[in-house]
């Protein structure tokens, strides 16, 4: 340990640490939230699978009486929250990997986050609009 | 240097000398093993899962909107190339849901033995084909069961 070759190796380089690169406490955020979102979407896409099996060819009718259920409202509303957020978490790595151009980065990134984003919004809306359908005939 | 950034890409080796940082390992180096492949496939899997969410959004829209805009997406899937592209999607989830479950696995510190990641991969794979079949044997056992035919609309 004290010998003469006892060194400490930094993993960073001399600029990184002026220039003040590094995680403060969020570097691993966008990976964890990724497995969480995972953990979470496994039995909800298996429930998911189900009910859509279980729904085949049934009119229109059925299906909003089964989605203004309100757990299966609850359980479609976090199964679409989570479904767009992993995929707008995982998307992302795979552009940071490929488009290295700083501004198409930029213009891809936020393609990614705003159809993602609205995505989301389409399928929430839907969903609480069965919640709360109206019988008009 | 060409680039700010190659700064990080410098260090000191052990012994001291500076050296630039091993970069990923080339793959033209490696021979095609599975697990390469399914590591690529379960990005690809993503991609095509995150392609099949239009269709999810444009069931629940149309289911959300009425019987006719319903009607339009069932026949639209009831129709064999709707079908494939229906098929194609639960591949996708399912490898991408199986193959997932293996790097959770991986990511809380399980399996990654070579003698166990040997074995989970083409067990992946096999539970994926299984489940997939298994899902549309089922959906088509339902789907005759609750159908008179194609296109029941109100």
């Amino acid at each position: 340990m004290a010998g003469r070759n006892a060194q400490v190796q930094i993993m960073r380089s001399q600029l990184g640490r002026v220039r003040g690169l590094g995680s403060a406490k969020s570097g691993v955020e966008h990976w964890w939230v990724e497995r969480l979102t995972a953990i979470a979407l496994v039995p909800l896409t298996v429930w998911f699978v189900v009910a859509v099996l279980l729904h085949l060819g049934q009119p229109q009718l059925a299906v909003v009486h089964w989605a203004a259920h309100p757990v299966n409202t609850v359980l479609l509303l976090a199964l679409v929250m989570l479904t767009f957020h992993h995929m707008q978490l995982g998307l992302q790595v795979v552009i940071d990997d490929y488009v290295h151009d700083t501004r198409s980065h930029l213009v891809v990134s936020l393609l990614n986050k705003g159809a993602s984003l609205l995505l989301a919004l389409f399928a929430i809306v839907a969903i609480l609009k069965m919640a709360f359908w109206i019988h008009a005939s | 240097m060409k680039d700010v950034r190659d700064a990080l890409f410098v260090a000191h080796a052990s012994d001291g000398k500076l050296v630039r940082r091993p970069m990923s390992p080339h793959l033209g180096v490696y021979r095609l093993q599975l697990s390469m492949v399914l590591s690529g496939l379960n990005r690809i899997s993503g991609i095509v899962t995150s392609l099949g969410t239009l269709l999810l959004v444009w069931w629940l829209v149309a289911a959300a909107s009425g019987p006719k805009p319903f009607d339009t997406v069932q026949h639209v899937v009831a129709n064999p190339l709707g079908m494939i592209v229906l098929f194609g999607w639960t591949l996708a989830l399912v490898f991408h849901t199986v193959g997932g479950l293996r790097h959770l696995a991986w990511d809380a510190g399980y399996g990654f033995a070579k003698d166990v990641f040997n074995r989970t991969g083409p067990i992946v794979i096999a539970v994926s084909v299984v489940l997939t079949l298994l899902i549309w044997v089922v959906g088509f056992a339902l789907w005759h069961h609750g159908v008179p035919a194609a296109g029941t609309g109100s």
